[in-house]
């Protein structure tokens, strides 16, 4: 036995993982008005490791580049730079076609917009039996049984499977991408902002429903989010994002109990209090600077109550400090205390 | 005394399969330099609610019973043109997108410019000085040279800003915000909250803030009504309906909302939907997924009740007779 069975290999690791995206204008543009390219850094070098059977939250404002992180880990983006690691191989240099398959159907998404994302000509049974096709896993009556038992898992009747999704509300076509997604018997998936688009009540089913599943199939999410109160309740360990890059990843009671990086702090008296306690929250002062001009050295130092000369100068690296790591200079030197 | 009077609003919405009452019944008053929030879910009728405060109600949509009073004066009859010179001049009003309520081809100082002198009787350069006064209050850096560019010169959270100075432009005596914050970024809501908060402190002004977010309700309202199906379920101050509710609604609402500082393994489940406007139970509306739900709560429409403390709740079992009845 090697001495890394104590912490088991991780499902799924990302390693100095960036994707650029090309946003200049057209080239007579650029060269009639003497524009240079402009390259968006949407991620730009995220490393991170998801455990089997963890959940793991990307958390952060909008443009942050959560979201593409969750593309490259299903590999609907290719990376830039870096790799996304699945079960110990690289996703972006699996050989053949037939292994390619293999490890596809392991992974799966959701996605935010449960009325984008599920094609409104299908019935609901053909949407949810089409990874089954997809990866040639079940055909004919077995496949109908695997999808009828698929509805009723995701708290749907059978009967479900005959309908349009235009026939149901926004919770239920959630339940009918989570039973898509969950068809191929994936181990690994992505969720992103799954509930954002939902009434806190039936965000409250569906949140549950991803817990119990989780817990029968022995899941692995990557979750992404903004709510910060919904990652605290579903996640096991946070990542915190701003402008492409991780800034502090802590286990989630870690984060919640004492956040390191000004920014996780700053997120963290944003949200709103619901205890009631009077607590006058301060709001963070300025607004996120555009990815395609990032600020020099730390990107958050603009707003960064305690950043100094070196803050505006030197791009901190995300080091370990005790269980949580956190990408800043102040935390680093101990002058934030 | 009150600012906005609201009793007994009705509104229907006729359609070919018969006529749908998506407002029934509702009732509330907002006192100078107080917030009400309106809350409730997709469909609960909090929108319409203050879409017929203000007069926009699109058709077929229509107020077919109650009345609306802004300062004493009814204002539900008035016709299209005296709706017109309400809107802006006495209530101000602030909606989600900030980029749709703001005219992309004008300068933001265009746009203040011409609100202020249809309302106010100030010449062109005064309303311009004072549009740069307005864009400094809500926090604009350097407005003088700001007041001149054009919306999409903006940020999401500096044109909502924008926005709240059009709608405070005329100093008028009430605010409808409807979902301000929805569109904005957690870090930019809480600044637009605060901004919010301390204008209508400073000017005496009366808020609807209509929205689906008890968060934002909890840090900014004074009181809350709690909306479902187009009625209201519960009416008291803030502080009481989140730590104490009494309608088994909000109780339910309240459980489901994740909160940090809380570990819980499951949140709080209420069975089933919110039934659609064509499918409104009889009785008590929220009848159907209640676990108290009595014989009485499917014959009768319950009122709103005192409930011994502060707030009041469209529910039986306040009614001192729920004891003794099965």
């Amino acid at each position: 036995m090697s001495p890394e069975t104590a912490t088991p290999r991780p499902l799924v690791e990302a390693r100095g993982l960036a994707r650029h995206f090309d946003v200049s204008a057209g080239w007579l543009q650029r060269a009639l008005n003497r524009e240079p390219r402009l390259t968006l850094r949407a991620v730009d070098g995220v490393d991170f490791a998801i455990a089997p059977g963890e959940t793991f939250s990307l958390v952060g404002e909008s443009g942050c580049g959560k979201s593409t992180v969750g593309r490259l880990a299903v590999g609907l983006y290719r990376p830039t730079r870096g790799s996304v690691l699945f079960d110990g191989a690289d996703l972006g240099s699996l050989p053949t076609r037939a292994e390619r398959a293999r490890t596809r159907r392991r992974l799966q998404m959701i996605f935010q917009d449960p009325y984008a994302s599920l094609n409104p000509r299908w019935r609901v049974r053909e949407i949810v039996a089409e990874p089954l096709k997809a990866f040639g896993l079940a055909r004919g009556r077995e496949a109908r049984e695997r999808v009828a038992e698929l509805l009723v898992q995701v708290g749907l009747s059978p009967e479900d499977g005959g309908k349009y999704p235009h026939e149901f509300s926004g919770g239920q076509r959630q339940r009918i991408s989570i039973a898509r997604a969950l068809s191929s018997g994936p181990e690994f998936l992505v969720c992103d902002e799954p509930t954002s688009a939902l009434d806190v009540s039936v965000q409250a089913q569906i949140l549950n429903l991803m817990k119990d599943l989780q817990a029968e199939r022995r899941l692995t999410y990557l979750f992404i989010s903004h709510n910060l109160a919904v990652v605290h309740h579903m996640s096991d360990r946070v990542g915190i994002m701003y402008l492409g890059r991780l800034v502090e990843v802590s286990p989630a009671r870690e984060l919640f109990r004492a956040p390191l990086h000004p920014y996780t702090r700053l997120l963290l008296e944003t949200i709103p209090d619901l205890d009631m306690s009077g607590r006058e929250r301060r709001p963070v002062q300025g607004e996120v600077p555009s990815p395609i001009h990032p600020p020099p050295g730390c990107p958050f130092h603009p707003r960064c109550p305690w950043a100094d000369a070196r803050c505006r100068a030197e791009l901190p690296r995300l080091l370990p400090r005790g269980a949580p790591a956190v990408a800043c200079h102040g935390v680093e030197e101990g002058r934030l205390g | 005394m009150a600012i906005l009077e609201v009793r007994n609003l009705r509104v229907e919405i006729p359609t070919r399969r018969g006529t749908l009452v998506a407002i029934d019944d509702v009732s509330f008053a907002i006192a100078e330099g107080e917030v009400l929030g309106l809350v409730g879910e997709s469909g609960a009728g909090k929108s319409l609610t203050g879409a017929a405060v203000i007069g926009l109600l699109e058709p077929p949509c229509r107020v077919t019973r109650g009345e609306i009073r802004l300062g004493g004066r009814r204002i539900d009859g008035l016709g299209p043109e005296a709706m017109r010179r309400i809107r802006g001049k006495e209530i101000g009003a602030i909606f989600q997108d900030p980029l749709t309520s703001l005219n992309p081809l004008y300068t933001v100082g265009q746009q203040l410019v011409e609100t202020i002198t249809t309302h106010l009787a100030l010449t062109a350069t005064q309303a311009r000085t004072r549009a740069v006064e307005l864009l400094a209050e809500v926090g604009i850096p350097s407005p003088e040279q700001r007041v001149d560019a054009y919306p999409h010169q903006f940020s999401g959270g500096m044109r909502q800003r924008v926005v709240i100075a059009l709608a405070l432009c005329a100093n008028p005596r009430l605010v409808i915000a409807d979902e301000p914050t929805t569109a904005l970024d957690v870090s930019i809501q809480a600044q637009i909250i605060a901004l919010l908060k301390r204008l209508c402190r400073d000017h005496g002004t009366a808020v609807l803030l209509v929205t689906h977010d008890m968060g934002v309700i909890a840090e900014t309202a004074n009181r809350v009504a709690v909306m479902y199906a187009g009625r209201i379920a519960e009416l008291g101050p803030v502080r009481e309906v989140v730590k104490a509710p009494r309608h088994p609604y909000t109780e339910g609402l309240m459980g489901s909302i994740p909160a940090v500082g809380h570990a819980y393994e499951r949140l709080t489940q209420i069975p089933g939907t919110m039934p659609r406007l064509n499918a409104i139970p009889p009785g008590c509306a929220f009848r159907p997924r209640c676990e108290l739900a009595r014989a009485r709560c499917t014959a009768e429409r319950p009122e709103l009740l005192a409930t011994g403390g502060p707030s009041r709740a469209a529910c039986w079992r306040h009614d001192p007779a729920w004891g003794e009845a099965p």
